[in-house]
């Protein structure tokens, strides 16, 4: 079956080395059609009638057209493997994505290894450059496929590169234009999804002067790459991924922001047509070009003023605004501004991907042949606006679409895409969430067939095996129970409590048994580890494991007898941990109770049934639990979580309020802050380099300076030197009002990032530390349904207790490291999508009921300020001049967080109350926003 | 990066259970007793076996007999042709682990007071220059006369994308991945040799080397062949 070939290959960087490299060529590859006659048809994916046209693609057809590739309309096509190697070596992200295509079973593309059949192999030939070998390779396959099955069937060879077209036409090879062939598809809106090349000719004078003669330079050239490599290596160019800010996208930042080596990027054209995520160089500006940002106000830039939008009040450094920190709030006035801002010269490496948004509105162009250029709006603010051509404007102009970007040149504004596909209508509830997961990167597909099939059969139910496992201790007659939101289906804990003779407690924390089904390098196990994580939007729930298991097999659910891994301690009434033991279980709850419910119960003082005397004691262990907590410097921070409740049937949010904390809840959360805690001492203590744990950075002077501002405007005087010292002047934080020292602690928690996770290995041991939790170990152990990192624990555990041995990953800690990079995304990703869905939902409430309401002031800017509706959890701007009018009315005095109009008549400062009006407007149609004014 | 492609294709064209093409040849140095060529795909090594002969150092003498084994690798084996010292650490360990793999074979009580000198010098490699050399010095000491218990054969496998790879080439083995060598003695199923030098969990260790002993199998067929088509020559010649 071997026919040997050695060969001689290409040279190796600096010095000249000949290599010879074996290269067999096969007789048992085959052509993949169901219908053919000589070949195994077992593996084959092409389309079982002879009389459809298989196609064969060409490397550049992969590389520039893959969105048409994906479209429905494109199938029944063979991928030879030189081009699959041409597209690897090319572009990283089209690779994986003609690879997803052609093992997704819905779709019948072929890959036929060329390469190494006997027949299609071609030897380069002396004088012929690799690129012309490549294109015979494919030209001699093509030709293959036609005679070995014969004249029936139709094989087109697709390219767009005119001289491998004129050959093949030349060898009596059926061959045809991308262009040419969707034409003859007789699907014009397909011919939206085709990339034009770059020197097109269009006129585009609708959105842009395009003509040759009127084009002028916007933008400076970029530096070829050799000049950057040498730059870099002289220092005079920096490299770093460029970050976008999320609220302001004419300014973004490269480099490090924890090390303080941070250059600021301002406005478009020293951005240079770089996009969010690119890797670029950049140059530094001279000091005296470097710009403070005093006015406030948001860079707008000519045409493109945007609004800032009512959004959600953000609950982490993360989702909230960047605010540059200006000089004066410690008084001293500083003439020369200190941030190095810089410009891009080049960039390394494009992140351009496709985006969600809608058409700029515009007229219906008169007489252009049904061809129209729009300009893109993405739904992302970072992303500049794209241009397009359509032939269907008039059905895109009211929705959502992706539009993918193909090129930006130096004399254009704006970036050009094509059209990939629609979403739904604008405003549309369910295209809205659509979008939000799309633009999160949130996958809502359907589990495979491979993933189900990991599944144990239903019904299931504990086996006797399971309770004659030694591994596993029956604690079936323990009275367990479990508190969780009302309505809770995924509920992965479960508690209990019980009084020693000794005087003593016994306290178990009882979590579902989520590795006992889901095992590693199973299907099940890769796509639960893609997701990382449930995403929960406010009408719908994305599960990262398939429902059986989250609802039924692991769901603790009352009265059923379920598997879990359990954590139980010895506590003395003082809630002193005296040992701690963990194994695994078979419980019974006896009771599924909402918040309400257990609060209810221990408010009940008639009420003396076991599990309401267990819940007592629970709470008063669990009280001093948390106030040891905070003696120790954790910090009790506030967020404003917005709750809905939802129409059953259209949907639509009926009422909207903020989600009330009661005791209940705090109880249950600091028995799984405890779990958490003693389950990562003791994974740390068998696996100290391949541990995942979960950090909360300290946060820098600089990420608080805006509360010290703030602070500082009231007379308020904060201690931000430890999270103990923060903790207590918050504490000592109170107003004249209630509600003050809750907005003090919702302004402090926004300073703080978001906790990550990482590998023990990448960090030392005082890196580990939880500022927020004021904890030196932390981890996340208590919700493995939801969360893929409890998943990991749950096995790490395992191992530590010598119940499983440790899988291999734990071996590989760069494996581990991008595991943990992975969760953190998608933690991340998860959250904005939640927020955003709020958003979405707060928007569609208040579409039929203007409003108004109380708010709070937290934000001063130089034509109005910020204010937070504590009743909705929303944030949003008031303007006290019109838009790009100059603001010569008011004044803005910084030390004191004031604004002030000239006259002296009226002034706003930083914290005060004031009374407004929400209401939905529509400045353009179908764009609905909502607009805050004062009454 | 890639080894296996979803196709089921490695970087050669072979697939994960597949070996290279093997030859072999006997009597390619007619000066020694017995001498063999042993070819992986472009790995090439030849061996040449003196003895058993008198034992040249006297105070070495024993009732059974003695094995000798030098390694080495020729200037011109790999693409950069730098000249190989003698002696060096890795060149003194496979001398040694071909020693004892040959000697776990030789009846060498059989043999008292002689000595065999085995001597092996890769031509050129690519990959599995330790399993082609016990390969080819096999074929010499069979070639020499020299009574074993059975042939010893060797071959390696490797795990690479979560897939068991049969005999790696240099490309493969440079990967970084588990490479087991492993010898065997095909007749009386018993392991002389097994080398690694990594991690491997301990089940797919076990697939891994399960493949390696269909590989170390497969060559001793071949060598057998080889063996007997040998005889057969001598046979013809001598007019039997
Ligand atoms: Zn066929």
């Amino acid at each position: 079956m071997l026919h040997n070939k050695s060969f001689v290959k290409k040279t190796r960087a600096g010095k000249v080395m000949k290599q010879v490299r074996e290269h067999y060529l096969r007789d048992d590859i085959y052509c993949g059609a169901p219908f053919c006659t000589v070949c195994d048809t077992s593996g084959a994916r092409l389309n079982a009638s002879p009389s459809t046209t298989i196609l064969v693609v060409d490397t550049n057809v992969v590389l520039n057209q893959i969105d048409l590739l994906e479209n429905q309309a494109f199938d029944n096509i063979v991928v030879l493997s030189i081009v699959l190697e041409e597209v690897k070596n090319k572009n990283m992200a089209v690779y994986n994505r003609i690879r997803a295509l052609c093992s997704n079973s819905t779709k019948k593309f072929y890959v036929f290894s060329n390469e190494y059949h006997r027949d299609t192999y071609v030897k380069e030939m002396s004088g012929e450059t690799k690129n012309d070998r490549n294109d015979r390779a494919i030209r001699v396959a093509t030709q293959w496929y036609q005679n070995h099955l014969g004249g029936a069937v139709k094989v087109l060879l697709i390219t767009n590169d005119r001289e491998n077209k004129r050959k093949a036409s030349e060898e009596g090879i059926f061959a045809e234009t991308v262009e040419s062939y969707v034409k003859s598809l007789d699907q014009p809106d397909l011919l939206d999804l085709l990339v034009r090349p770059a020197s097109e000719d269009v006129n585009m004078e609708e959105v842009e002067d395009l003509r040759p003669s009127k084009r002028k330079v916007i933008y400076s050239e970029h530096k070829p790459m050799s000049e950057i490599t040498s730059g870099l290596h002289r220092g005079i160019y920096h490299q770093g991924k460029l970050r976008v800010n999320r609220y302001n996208p004419f300014e973004a930042y490269v480099g490090r922001e924890s090390i303080g080596d941070e250059i600021v990027i301002y406005g478009r054209s020293n951005m240079n047509r770089a996009f969010d995520g690119d890797v670029v160089a950049v140059e530094l500006l001279p000091q005296d070009q470097w710009q403070e940002v005093s006015s406030l106000s948001i860079a707008g830039e000519e045409d493109e003023n945007e609004d800032e939008d009512v959004h959600l009040a953000p609950n982490s450094a993360d989702v909230a605004p960047r605010t540059i920190p200006q000089q004066g709030s410690s008084g001293q006035v500083n003439a020369v501004p200190n941030r190095p801002s810089g410009r891009i010269v080049g960039i390394i490496k494009r992140n351009w991907h496709s985006y969600c948004g809608s058409l700029e509105p515009m007229p219906m162009p008169a007489g252009s042949g049904g061809i129209a250029h729009a300009l893109f709006v993405s739904k992302d603010r970072r992303i500049p606006k794209l241009r397009i051509q359509t032939r269907q404007l008039e059905n895109l102009l009211d929705k959502r679409i992706i539009v993918a970007v193909d090129s930006w040149d130096r004399q254009s504004r704006y970036p050009s895409g094509h059209y990939v596909r629609t979403i739904g209508e604008i405003g549309d509830r369910d295209t809205e969430s659509e979008v939000v997961l799309i633009e999160n990167d949130i996958n809502t597909r359907p589990f495979s067939s491979q993933v189900l099939a990991c599944l144990p059969p239903l019904p299931w139910l504990v086996s006797s095996e399971d309770l004659s496992n030694p591994i596993r201790q029956d604690l079936r007659h323990l009275l367990v129970f479990s508190v969780d939101p009302p309505g809770c289906k995924d509920i992965d804990d479960a508690l209990h409590c019980h009084a020693l003779p000794n005087g003593n407690f016994e306290v178990g924390v009882h979590i579902a048994d989520v590795t006992n089904f889901v095992h590693p390098g199973t299907p099940l196990d890769d796509e639960a580890s893609q997701r990382g994580t449930s995403v929960y939007l406010v009408e719908r729930r994305i599960d990262m494991l398939p429902k059986p298991l989250t609802e039924d097999i692991c769901s603790l659910r009352s009265d059923v007898e379920r598997l879990a891994f359990s954590v139980i301690w010895e506590m003395t009434p003082e809630a002193d941990i005296i040992s701690t033991r963990y194994t695994k279980s078979v419980i019974k709850s006896s009771a599924a109770l909402s918040y309400v419910e257990a609060q209810a119960r221990m408010d009940d003082s008639r009420l003396r049934d076991p599990i309401t005397t267990d819940l007592r004691n629970m709470n008063s262990l669990a009280k001093k639990m948390r106030l040891r907590r905070i003696e120790r410097g954790a910090l009790t921070l506030a967020s404003a979580e917005v709750k809905f409740q939802i129409d059953t049937e259209t949907h639509d949010p009926l009422d909207i309020g903020m989600y009330q904390i009661r005791e209940a809840n705090q109880m249950v959360e600091e028995f799984m802050l405890a779990a958490n805690v003693s389950v990562a001492e003791q994974i740390l203590k068998s696996f100290s380099l391949c541990s995942l744990l979960r950090r909360h950075p300290t946060p820098t002077r600089e990420m608080l300076e805006p509360l010290l501002q703030t602070a500082a405007a009231v007379g308020l005087h904060l201690d931000v030197s430890s999270s103990k010292a923060l903790a207590d002047s918050l504490d000592h934080a109170v107003g004249d009002d209630p509600y003050f020292n809750k907005l003090i602690r919702i302004l402090a928690t926004r300073c703080m990032s978001q906790a990550v996770y990482f590998c023990s290995g990448d960090l030392s041991p005082p890196e580990y530390h939880h500022y927020g939790l004021a904890a030196p170990l932390y981890t996340h152990f208590t919700s493995p349904i939801r969360r893929y990192a409890d998943v990991i624990v749950h096995r790490l555990l395992a191992a530590s207790l010598g119940i499983s041995k440790l899988p291999s990953v734990f071996q590989d800690r760069l494996q581990l490291s991008s595991i943990a990079d992975n969760l953190n995304y998608r933690h991340r990703n998860g959250q904005y999508a939640g927020r955003a869905s709020v958003e979405l939902h707060t928007l569609i409430y208040f579409r039929k009921r203007p409003t108004d309401t109380e708010a709070r002031i937290v934000k001063i800017r130089s034509n109005g300020f910020f204010v937070f509706v504590p009743k909705y959890g929303i944030e949003g701007p008031i303007y006290l001049t019109k838009s790009g009018k100059g603001n010569g009315e008011w004044y803005v005095d910084e030390q004191q967080q004031k604004i002030k109009r000239m006259d002296g008549s009226l002034s706003y400062s930083v914290l005060q109350t004031v009374q407004i009006h929400m209401e939905v407007v529509e400045p353009q149609p179908n764009r609905p926003k909502l607009q805050l004014t004062l009454i | 990066m890639e080894y296996v492609s979803p196709e089921g294709l490695r970087l050669d064209g072979r697939r994960p259970m597949e070996m290279r093409q093997i030859r072999a040849e006997i009597g390619a140095v007619s000066k020694a007793d017995g001498s063999a060529i042993f070819e992986m795909g472009n790995t090439k090594v030849i061996a040449a076996v003196y003895g058993p002969r008198e034992v040249q150092n006297r105070s070495q003498i024993s009732n059974h007999a003695l094995v000798r084994c030098e390694y080495s690798m020729a200037n011109f084996s790999t693409g950069d042709r730098m000249r190989k010292s003698k002696g060096d650490r890795r060149s003194t360990e496979i001398s040694l682990v071909i020693r004892q793999t040959m000697e776990a074979a030789i009846l060498t009580h059989l043999l008292p007071r002689s000595q065999i000198d085995i001597y092996v010098q890769v031509l050129q490699a690519d990959g599995g220059t330790r399993s082609a050399c016990i390969n080819a010095a096999t074929l010499a000491l069979a070639d020499a006369g020299i009574p074993m218990r059975d042939l010893v054969t060797s071959c390696s496998a490797g795990y690479l994308n979560s897939t068991s790879l049969l005999d790696l080439n240099y490309v493969e083995d440079s990967a970084g991945g588990p490479d087991v060598t492993l010898g065997i003695l095909p007749k009386l199923d018993k392991v002389t040799l097994l080398q690694m030098d990594s991690k491997l969990p301990i089940d797919i260790l076990e697939t891994v080397m399960q493949l390696a002993i269909e590989g170390c199998k497969a060559i001793a067929n071949y060598i057998r062949e080889i063996l007997l088509e040998n005889t057969k020559q001598l046979e013809y010649r001598r007019g039997v």
